[in-house]
């Protein structure tokens, strides 16, 4: 095989010009960083659902002038790990990254965005600092905060004659939030906080003698300040030792439709929690699970979950809006646009990003239905009460956030 | 009395009681799947990280067998050991067999992947958040101790991992049997001239090792949620009792394992952000002081 000189000039010039056209579809390209728990405690939340679910939005969004890409990774639930994956994820021209469950990793990365100047929506963690005393104006908070689930399940409680309480706390940035926000609900209604234990987070798998020292605490309500497989356990071994048999409430401070799921309707029946999303709420929300369902491999979405698809679809909003350079010049400018812009879609509604990054949406208090009571699949709860959106969160000057006071 | 009592222990006395019994039960779990590993580094000298993994499918299998099979609790305790006792062999004869003459960094490394692999693929078939196993009818409710509410599957636990470990104990100590594992395990050339499948011997003793993983899977089934991590949790207490009470000890294991449950129930009381952390702490301090371990032979 021989080379002429053209031929060589030829290949030379194309290798030249593929770089410079790659660097343009880059250039019109916006990319989607979901970062979550894959393999951990977490996965049936968010995981391959919460990838599942920013798939869906983009294809609902639509060929609107631009590409965008979606690619995903697992943090371990590590503060370390998600931290570097998400400087490492900036550094190579993503525009946004989404999801973050596990407080103390969704707080390290808020860090990195500000640092980067880049986009960052968390959807997954719930410390009500994200928004507060550690608010960053590259973040926004999307569906729920420890503040909004405290008022919501913790006053209804209070309000059902649970005036003592004694908190079983993961021992992590999250369960701290979840304690703190909700002893102030306690003792705001008049209630009595009568002691926590903080347990380690994730190696404690067995409840019974926390269960047992709340119980010899005489509380009335045991206040469950974790999430995932802690909860269900709590759950299981509280019902195993009687101790609600005796009167004693649980309260699940956070729990989601896949811990109910796997709970089963026999255990968590009567159990009382909030969610801001529920798939049979109304046309609009069973309309939007009609449509994922194909994609979620038979589980059904939960608000951290389909909050991937509302974020989405309101990011790809602004986007549009402000055009794909100026969204990839700065983080800021784009959270800005998204907070200018108001959201609506299927699964949230109507709604709108307050200066701190908290999305305002209404929280639901729901009752877990009886085996009995259930219909069908999923068929799993009975709405007790809305909060309307501009209650459901902390008020905007007591979060301490340095946005709201410049 | 009890009143003495609390004024010297800081904490009230029927409180103390009750999580030094719940300390007993963790012990039982800690003292049965200790005690596999005992057995299987005892005689193969392979460290076995997938008995975590291997506990997990043993709770697996008797969700399996109840969902898909209709079969409940009993028949899960004889039938799940089976089933994932026969897996173990089969990966004996696949893979572990092949490391033998190698160092245990070797075993333990492959161990440890097969575990990750198994837990991997528990994880994409049934997700993490676990599955609903419900409490035995002829075990549910519970007896009031007057200090505390004791569930009556708890103390069937107790029961159970006692009865499993003392057989274990005795087979090994006390049995034709296990003079021949014994013997194999100080001089396999010579105990196979005397016409003794050691090999057959080795594979089938991993078998029971890993059945004994599967059984404690089983007890755990109906306590803690079904879930594909819930050995992972458990397998690093695990290799710290196993290492304090000695590595390949049996009757270290057991006993390690019971009291450890019972010094981590106390921290639980004491300063539960420690409960964790205990175990290694004492492990270290054995380490310093008896390398071979309580009840090891140095």
């Amino acid at each position: 095989m021989s080379f002429s000189r053209r031929s060589v000039l030829a290949a030379s010039a194309a290798m030249g010009v593929a770089p410079l056209s790659r660097a343009r579809a880059q250039a019109n390209t916006i990319r989607i960083g979901v970062l979550n728990d894959m393999s951990g405690p977490y996965r049936d939340i968010s995981g391959p659902y919460g990838v599942a679910c920013t798939k869906q939005a983009v294809a609902e969004f639509g060929a609107q002038g631009f590409n965008v890409e979606v690619i995903n990774a697992d943090h371990q639930n590590k503060p370390d790990v998600g931290a570097g994956l998400a400087r490492q994820w900036y550094d190579q021209g993503v525009d946004l990254i989404l999801d973050v469950p596990t407080s103390s990793v969704g707080l390290a990365v808020a860090q990195v965005a500000k640092e980067k100047n880049k986009a960052y929506i968390n959807t997954g963690s719930a410390t009500s600092d994200l928004t507060g005393s550690a608010c960053q104006a590259t973040t926004v908070h999307w569906m729920y905060d420890t503040y909004m689930l405290a008022k919501s399940t913790g006053s209804a409680m209070v309000k059902a004659g649970g005036d003592s309480w004694f908190f079983l706390t993961a021992d992590y940035a999250f369960g701290h939030a979840l304690e703190r926000d909700t002893s102030a609900f306690v003792k705001a209604a008049g209630g009595d906080v009568k002691g926590a234990v903080r347990y380690p987070f994730p190696s404690t798998s067995d409840f019974s003698s926390f269960l047992v020292q709340a119980q010899s605490s005489r509380a009335k309500v045991i206040g469950l300040a974790n999430a995932g497989a802690d909860t269900i356990n709590c759950i299981k071994q509280a019902a195993e030792f009687g101790i609600t048999r005796r009167g004693t409430k649980l309260a699940a401070l956070l729990m989601f439709l896949a811990d109910v799921h796997a709970l089963g309707l026999q255990t968590a029946q009567g159990l009382v929690l909030t969610e801001s999303f529920y798939w049979d709420l109304n046309d609009r929300t069973r309309a939007v699970t009609r449509r994922l369902l194909p994609h979620l491999s038979g589980s059904y979405p939960n608000m951290a979950s389909i909050a991937n698809y509302s974020a989405t679809l309101h990011f790809l909003k602004a986007v549009k809006d402000m055009g794909v350079p100026a969204a990839k010049a700065s983080g800021i400018e784009l959270i800005n646009r998204m907070k200018a812009i108001p959201c609506d879609d299927d699964a949230f509604g109507a709604g709108t990003i307050r200066v701190d990054g908290r999305k305002l949406c209404p929280s639901y208090l729901f009752e877990v239905k009886s085996p009995a009571e259930s219909k069908g699949p999923y068929d799993y709860y009975k709405l007790l009460g809305t909060t309307p959106a501009g209650e459901a969160f902390r008020p905007l000057n007591e979060g301490n956030c340095s946005l709201v006071r410049s | 009395m009890l009143d003495a009592i609390e004024a010297i222990l800081g904490v009230p006395a029927p409180l103390l009681f009750g999580q030094l019994l719940l300390g007993l039960i963790n012990g039982a779990f800690y003292a049965m799947l200790s005690l596999g590993l005992a057995v299987i580094f005892g005689l193969l000298n392979i460290i076995n990280f997938t008995h975590g993994a291997q506990f997990m499918m043993g709770a697996f299998a008797a969700w399996m067998l109840l969902a898909w099979a209709g079969l409940g609790y009993w028949w899960a305790l004889l039938l799940s050991p089976l089933i994932v006792g026969f897996s173990g062999i089969i990966l004996e004869k696949l893979f572990i067999s092949r490391l033998y003459k190698l160092d245990h960094l070797y075993g333990l490394l492959l161990t440890l992947g097969l575990g990750l692999i198994i837990e991997g693929v528990f994880r994409n078939e049934f997700g993490s958040s676990g599955l609903p196993y419900r409490i035995p009818a002829e075990l549910s409710g519970a007896w009031d101790l007057g200090f505390m509410f004791m569930p009556i599957y708890r103390g069937w636990v107790v029961v159970a991992a006692l009865f499993f470990c003392i057989a274990t104990w005795l087979i090994i100590e006390k049995t034709r049997l296990g003079a021949y594992l014994r013997a194999a395990t100080e001089r396999a050339e010579l105990v196979q001239a005397f016409g003794i499948n050691v090999p057959r011997m080795i594979t089938l003793t991993y078998g029971a090792g890993v059945a004994l993983a599967a059984v404690a899977g089983v007890l755990a089934a109906p306590i803690y949620s079904v879930n594909p991590q819930m050995g992972s949790n458990l397998i690093i207490v695990v290799f710290a009792v196993v290492v304090i009470g000695g590595m390949g000890s049996i009757l270290g294991s057991i006993i390690t394992g019971f009291g450890l449950g019972i010094v981590e129930g106390l921290t639980k009381v004491y300063y539960p952000e420690a409960s964790a952390t205990v175990i290694f702490v004492i492990m270290a301090i054995v380490l310093l002081a008896r390398p071979a371990g309580l009840f090891g032979r140095a």
